[in-house]
């Protein structure tokens, strides 16, 4: 094999395996993803068991823990629908009612339950409290 | 004051649009005083933002309210230590943190090039002073940080809890460090490839900046990693975070840049390749920064009701759709000098580390941006979690600690047959009884693991082999002593042994990751005083419950008004281990609605970690005990109704005392981590290792020294 043809198949091979690769890895961020939803799309979207990221704020007088369970609802940012869920594991320091909240859920009947350790506040980072009516998105 | 801050910001924004006008003028028609003139600008703009600094760093410890972002970040009761780092934690102040050290890295960078390269130099101090210009004009037009209240409040809404940890005063400085200086490779590439000018020397010239870079960038992701484990209250130290990714990015690029530059130096080769790579980290280093500033993802780290997404998606527009005009225009000057002998060779192993590296960032990138990526392509937003990023980057990182093996021990050009024998015995070896050792010691369970502790012991015997060859050569050669060889083998070839000691310990600090994350034990459960749990090898007690009144016992002296946690003991096998004591601090709130008690606790509480570090093993552990408590609650609604100014801090005394006489079950979270202190240990081998690689060779110094010596002899001479 002369040392030009060499080179043109090992970069055909090498751009082939990047190829395969970034199809994978493409695929599988897709099919392993969890869609964001609000809490008013979620309980008129989610189907059970298939995982959702619902992102919402914590409502005001929802928070109860029993034992290790930590019950509270996420309602949209502009107030009006509230999910109720049930979340076990890690609790961020900045959790709190009014907070914003990020948390992997999965529907069972008409309530929805935490993934282990996937509540993510958040947090009014470097840390300043939005203006009143502005979208936290932090 | 503040008009004097601002007056500032004005002038520095006057100053770069005259810079880079001047530059750009002087480098096109040939006339240097103008270029000069250019660079003068970026000495004139870091002393103007010198002063804008000072300014704000006096307003934060002088309690000036009148300051918006001094009356949001700081008060009264915030301690001076985070006062003064205070600065950085608002939008505008580390906006303005960011543009001060660009423009003092910058003058750096252009001092010491003064003399080279003035074409190159005169269109790098244009894209600095650019930078410089958009981070001033963002500060001008959109975050003013000398923005006022009249009258100024009494007083300001405090530091957030979470970052009163003491690695706050030197975490963020060092990553903006780092993203600062990712730009100046960048720069003198832009320069570079606009002057037609890509032999070695450009390199050669940003060589120590990229260096100082990476050191900056991975010494901030590891002091972000410690304060992560050591307060956020949840015992990790990475969790895939879009900000900590986003720092991730540029170090990997600029990890694979380090090594490529090798190859361009010694052979010509991947020329485009490494002004792509520097064009990348330069790139992605900025939309690190924009990351944090736009909100456009989810992150604990990114700064609350952020608005600068438009500007920065601008900046990075041009950035892309620039650096790629100019390598595909200059691609015929790129091409290589030589090419590839052999896939066996220490060229094929820098290229493949390259691809791993860049690969690495891919997926990153891909994971980190995929809700944009998803919602721009579905119209439906989605994320994907840790697990997806551990599929691919563990294998990976065990691909890369296996070549940082390879690459010290495997020849240039061709490996033969004889030589790989010759070079691999000891590495092998090493790997397989590493193999051995740990089968037998029955970790096979963890294939993973396994494979990464192997892959560790085959980096130790790669680079233990080269310092013995290169001691022996010393001492055949120079006639010294063991130690001495060392030591001017090390001194001579400071580049080349300082990355050793950096392979060294990334391969340590993998060697902590695999084993924390594989071996952990974690449990989270309610205690009562008395009751214990087991965590591992571990049993856990909760003793008794803990109360202080701060400041006075506030050992941390974070400023928090109340502290409640436990008394936890650890032992093993019946003998005591250690005695823990995790608390949570409760802080004071300016929110006149929780009454006059509640207000003092109603802050942010932050969770004060405890634990007991080791060698082998960190046992470690947080609390949340249960204010909610109605035992609790009962004095501070009696406080509320009855109580007003000093005296509230009595209901805080009677908080504490009936927490103490009746403690309510607490949520404990505990955690059993082997190896994690090899983490931070592997850390600081990485930075010893860097910093003897960037430091200057004695024969640089003494070169320089020589030439002034000269200079003045010649001098002296003169007037004689």
């Amino acid at each position: 094999m002369t040392p030009a043809r060499k080179r043109t198949v090992r970069l055909v091979v090498a751009l082939s395996a990047a190829v395969v690769l970034a199809t994978a890895l493409i695929y599988t961020s897709f099919s392993a993803a969890s869609p964001a939803l609000s809490p008013s799309q979620l309980v008129r979207q989610a189907q059970p068991g298939r995982s959702y990221q619902v992102t919402g704020t914590v409502a005001p007088g929802s928070v109860h823990r029993a034992g290790e369970v930590l019950n509270f609802s996420v309602e949209d940012r502009a107030g009006g629908t509230k999910i109720p869920l049930s979340y076990t594991g890690t609790v961020p320091d900045p959790f709190q009612e009014g907070r914003e909240v990020i948390v992997t859920v999965q529907r069972q009947g008409s309530a929805f339950v935490g993934e282990r350790n996937s509540l993510i506040t958040k947090c009014p980072s470097k840390y300043k409290t939005a203006p009143a009516g502005e979208n936290q998105n932090s | 004051m503040a008009s004097l801050g601002f007056a500032c910001l004005l002038l520095a924004l006057a100053v770069c649009v005259y810079g880079i006008g001047a530059s750009i003028y002087g480098v096109r028609s040939g006339r240097v005083e103008f270029s000069e003139s250019g660079r003068r600008a970026v000495y004139a703009l870091a002393a103007i933002l010198t002063v804008a600094f000072a300014v704000l760093e006096i307003a934060f410890l002088r309690n000036d309210f009148g300051f918006n972002t001094v009356a949001d970040t700081s008060s009264r009761t915030t301690p001076g230590f985070y006062r003064a780092a205070a600065v950085w934690s608002s939008q505008e102040g580390s906006l303005l943190l960011w543009a001060w050290l660009l423009s003092m890295w910058s003058s750096l960078a252009l001092f010491l090039t003064r003399r080279r390269m003035r074409d190159v130099a005169a269109y790098a101090t244009a894209v600095l002073l650019g930078f410089g210009g958009f981070f001033v004009a963002l500060m001008v037009f959109y975050a003013n940080p000398f923005a006022t209240t009249r009258p100024a409040p009494a007083e300001g809404a405090g530091l957030d809890p979470l970052l009163r940890f003491p690695t706050m005063m030197i975490h963020p400085p060092m990553l903006y460090s780092g993203y600062t200086l990712c730009t100046i490779p960048f720069a003198f590439g832009i320069g570079a490839l606009l002057a037609r000018r890509v032999d070695a020397e450009w390199i050669k010239a940003i060589r120590r900046f990229a260096f100082a870079a990476w050191l900056f960038l991975g010494v901030g992701i590891l002091l972000g990693a410690r304060w992560s484990y050591s307060e956020l209250g949840w015992g990790g130290y990475w969790g895939w975070d879009a900000v900590e990714n986003a720092s991730l990015m540029p170090w990997l690029t600029g990890t694979a840049f380090l090594h490529s530059l090798m190859i361009q130096e010694k052979r010509g080769m991947l020329k485009v390749w490494n002004v792509s790579l520097v064009l990348a980290t330069g790139t992605l280093a900025v939309m690190g920064t924009f990351l944090v500033r736009s909100g456009v993802l989810n992150s604990i780290h990114a700064f609350g009701g952020a608005t600068l997404g438009v500007p920065f998606v601008v900046l990075i527009g041009v950035l892309i759709a620039g650096s790629i005009y100019l390598v595909v225009s200059r691609r015929d000057m790129l091409r290589s000098e030589h090419r590839l002998d052999s896939l066996l060779s220490r060229e094929a192993m820098f290229i493949a580390n390259n691809l791993v590296l860049v690969g690495l960032c891919f997926v990153i990138f891909w994971g980190t941006y995929f809700p944009l990526i998803s919602e721009a392509l579905t119209g439906q937003e989605a994320s994907v979690g840790p697990p997806w990023f551990d599929r691919y980057t563990v294998p990976l990182a065990l691909v890369l600690v296996l070549l940082s093996g390879i690459g010290p021990v495997i020849a240039w050009r061709r490996a033969t047959l004889a030589n790989a024998r010759r070079n691999f015995l000891m590495p092998v070896c090493t790997a397989l009884i590493a193999l051995v050792v740990l089968l037998v010691a029955g970790i096979g369970d963890k294939p993973l693991a396994l494979a990464m502790f192997c892959c560790a012991a085959f980096v130790f015997g790669s680079v233990a082999q080269e310092f013995v060859r290169g001691t022996r050569v010393r001492r055949a050669i120079a006639g010294e002593s063991p130690p001495r060889a060392l030591l001017s083998l090390v001194r001579r070839n400071r580049r080349r042994y300082g990355g050793y000691i950096v392979h060294v310990g990334m391969a340590v600090l993998f060697i902590g990751v695999a084993a924390s994350s594989s071996f952990q034990h974690a449990s989270e459960l309610s205690l009562s005083p008395g009751q214990s749990t087991r965590v591992g090898a571990y049993t856990v007690r909760y003793v008794r419950p803990t109360a202080s009144l701060t400041p006075a016992y506030d050992r941390a002296h974070t400023g928090s008004t109340l502290a409640l946690g436990a008394e936890v003991d650890v032992s093993r096998h019946g003998r005591h281990v250690a005695t823990l004591q995790p608390s949570e601090g409760y802080y004071a709130s300016q929110d006149p609605s929780q009454g006059s008690v509640g207000s003092l606790i109603g802050g942010q509480p932050v969770s004060h970690v405890s634990m007991d570090a080791g060698v082998t093993r960190d046992v470690w552990s947080a609390i949340a005990p249960n204010i909610e408590a109605p035992v609790l609650q009962r004095i501070i609604k009696a406080g509320n109704a009855d109580l007003t100014g000093e005296d509230t801090l009595v209901a805080l005394g009677y908080l504490a005392r009936a927490y103490l006489k009746s403690p309510p079950p607490a949520q404990f979270h505990f955690i059993v981590s082997p190896l994690v202190m090899w983490i931070w240990v592997g850390g600081l081998i990485v930075f010893g290792g860097g910093l003897i690689a960037v430091w200057p060779a004695p024969s640089t110094v003494r070169r320089r020294v020589g030439a002034r010596a000269g200079a003045r002899r010649d001098r002296a001479l003169a007037r004689a």
